[in-house]
């Protein structure tokens, strides 16, 4: 008998704290799979945010450093410009990278520092209790928006990988998604790729990945994975927005 | 050999020597010498030069930076300052040692570029949320803005925590020979720190956070914070007593302030007043036990500041209704005067 699926290194053996069927667990285990087979765990820092994922530091097998919310791609900055040799990272979700944080996104991509993020799009605030993040689509039902997301008063959906590809300086921005086998392998490829161009030192890059929150959209797991198919990646079409390293 | 230096520029000189790595700003009126100074400086000795989006944004890659066990800083003025303030919590809480450079200016609000001495409390009470506190520098003079600044790497990273020089446009902008009486840094005489994040190579991999959200584990914390707070306090009070012995008015005062009260305090004397100076050189932790230790019978105080009454609380604390405590002081406009300060002794 020979074992040919196991724990990734870069991933603690622990317990997640994540609600059932979130998608979260997912991109942890690709992240973990991609550092491990890249052989850079150790000079790994990677930076958690503030949101559902900050416990990320819990989970994931390698050094990690808490941000204020909003703020990793400016944390990152700082580690990344004085240690060239390290490899960083950022997880953040939609309220963090792209409401609080859109200053210090906007201008880490501009700036091109070769750092990767990774954006974990579930179109609300899950741990505060599902209220509208700035992806939340038109029409959707958050805490904060009982009648749907109306765009006289709440605006439109923020596409944070199309802003993103109008700067000079961002290099990969892709969205993908976890919603079925399929799209976790492109998933993977695409976090690996970015993961890549960081060792290679091509500059900034962000995959932005759709994923599911069943409790926060008030559907079961599986409702919320037809949900992504169905609407969710109707208005955030998956693909490669920009990949100026081609 | 003396050269003769802008306060801000001293500084720089002083944290470099001090093996400043980064350094993250963002341009505000009177600290702009500082960015422009090491934007050319640190890029020609291979150092980090970073000017950020935002005052916020500069604070954030300090924070980066310093996690990894680098010599960081950042410098703004008040209401940049202000806007630093949530990340100088979390350093706070992670025990990131760092550098914060104060130079005050006239508030509140965008108030005006003059100097001014009106975010001491800001700066001595914690300034962000939760229970903190942070060691603040008080130079008087270009020389002191540059032995401050290289003796404040080693207190922050002495006690894990993030400091401050709390200035002001005039010290920063105004110039004095500075005798360059401190010995450089390399990176590698620098202690090794057991809880950098470097990489998890040859060990268990670290994180640093100020999350702590398992029951009794947050208090455990506050708990280590309040008790390295109380080590500061017990340790690193500094002050400048001058005159003192026989005085029955002790002016207290600080930075540009503590420079026009010294002044007033050689006239008074020639006029037949018995006054003295006590100047904390640090400002957190306050020399309660010093000031207590002046309070004779029939002593008075005063408290000189550019403010409308901050540093007197503290004054008044270390005193508890022993002596009588007076104020004199202003903020947003001109400078205190030796007269006016002398016309206030007259009065007492």
């Amino acid at each position: 008998m020979k074992k040919i699926l196991s724990r990734p290194k870069s991933l603690k053996d622990t317990n997640l704290s994540y609600c059932p069927g979130c998608g979260h667990g997912i991109i942890h285990r690709i992240i973990a799979e991609c550092i491990d087979e890249l052989s850079i765990k150790e000079k790994t820092i990677a930076v958690a945010p503030v949101g559902c994922a900050v416990f990320a530091y819990d989970y994931f097998n390698f050094d990690t450093t808490e941000s204020p919310h909003g703020r990793p791609p400016a944390v990152a900055t700082g580690i990344k410009r004085t240690n060239p040799d390290k490899f960083v990272f950022t997880y953040q979700g939609d309220g963090d990278i792209a409401a609080i944080g859109m200053a210090e996104t906007v201008h880490a991509a501009n700036r091109s520092e070769n750092i990767s993020i990774i954006f974990v799009n579930n179109a609300n605030y899950g741990m505060t209790g599902g209220q509208m993040a700035p992806t939340t689509l038109i029409g959707q039902i958050t805490a904060t928006t009982p009648f749907g997301r109306d765009t006289k008063k709440e605006g439109y959906p923020i596409k944070l990988c199309e802003l993103l590809s109008t700067l000079e300086g961002s290099v990969y921005l892709e969205r993908v998604s976890i919603h079925n086998p399929k799209n976790i392998i492109i998933t993977k490829k695409a976090i690996k790729k970015a993961f890549q161009y960081q060792i290679d030192g091509k500059g900034f890059s962000m995959i932005e990945v759709i994923s599911n929150c069943s409790v926060g959209w008030g559907m079961s797991p599986l409702e919320s994975i037809k949900w992504i198919e169905e609407v969710f990646i109707k208005s955030f079409p998956l693909g490669v927005i920009k990949d100026k390293a081609i | 050999m003396k050269k003769l230096l802008k306060g801000n520029i001293a500084l720089c000189e002083g944290a470099i020597t001090a093996g400043l790595k980064s350094y993250f700003g963002y341009p505000i009126t009177p600290q702009n010498e500082i960015p422009s100074y090491l934007s050319k400086k640190m890029l020609e000795i291979g150092r980090v030069f970073v000017q950020a989006e935002s005052e916020i944004a500069a604070i954030n890659m300090v924070l980066g930076a310093a996690v990894t066990g680098a010599r960081a800083m950042t410098s703004s003025s008040s209401p940049g300052i202000s806007l630093k303030q949530e990340t100088i919590s979390y350093m706070a809480g992670m025990q990131i040692p760092a550098l914060i450079v104060n130079i005050q200016r006239g508030g509140p609000g965008l108030g005006n570029i003059s100097a001014s001495q009106s975010d001491y409390f800001q700066a001595v009470k914690g300034g962000g949320h939760g229970d903190y506190r942070i060691i603040v520098f008080a130079p008087n003079s270009v020389q002191e803005m540059y032995e401050t600044a290289y003796d404040a790497f080693d207190l922050a990273e002495k006690y894990r925590t993030p400091v401050m020089i709390l200035s002001d446009g005039i010290i920063g902008q105004m110039m004095e020979p500075v005798e360059f009486n401190r010995i450089e840094k390399k990176e590698k005489e620098l202690k090794e720190k057991d809880w950098i994040l470097n990489g998890c190579k040859n060990r268990e991999p670290r994180s640093v956070k100020s999350l702590f959200m398992k029951e009794g584990i947050l208090e455990e914390n506050n708990i280590k914070l309040q008790e390295k707070y109380k080590l500061i306090s017990e340790n690193e009070v500094k002050y400048e007593l001058y005159m003192t012995e026989d005085a029955n008015i002790i002016i207290t005062s600080y930075g540009i302030s503590s420079r026009i009260s010294k002044s007033a305090v050689k006239l008074a004397r020639r006029n037949g007043i018995k006054v003295g100076l006590l100047r904390p050189k640090i400002l957190w932790p306050f020399p309660y036990k010093i000031v207590d230790s002046l309070a004779k019978r029939n002593v008075k105080f005063l408290s000189v500041e550019l403010s409308y009454g901050q540093m007197v609380e503290d004054v008044k604390l270390s005193l508890n209704r022993k002596c009588s405590v007076e104020f004199l002081g202003k903020a947003g406009g001109e400078l205190i005067t030796e007269e006016e300060i002398i016309n206030k002794l007259r009065t007492l």
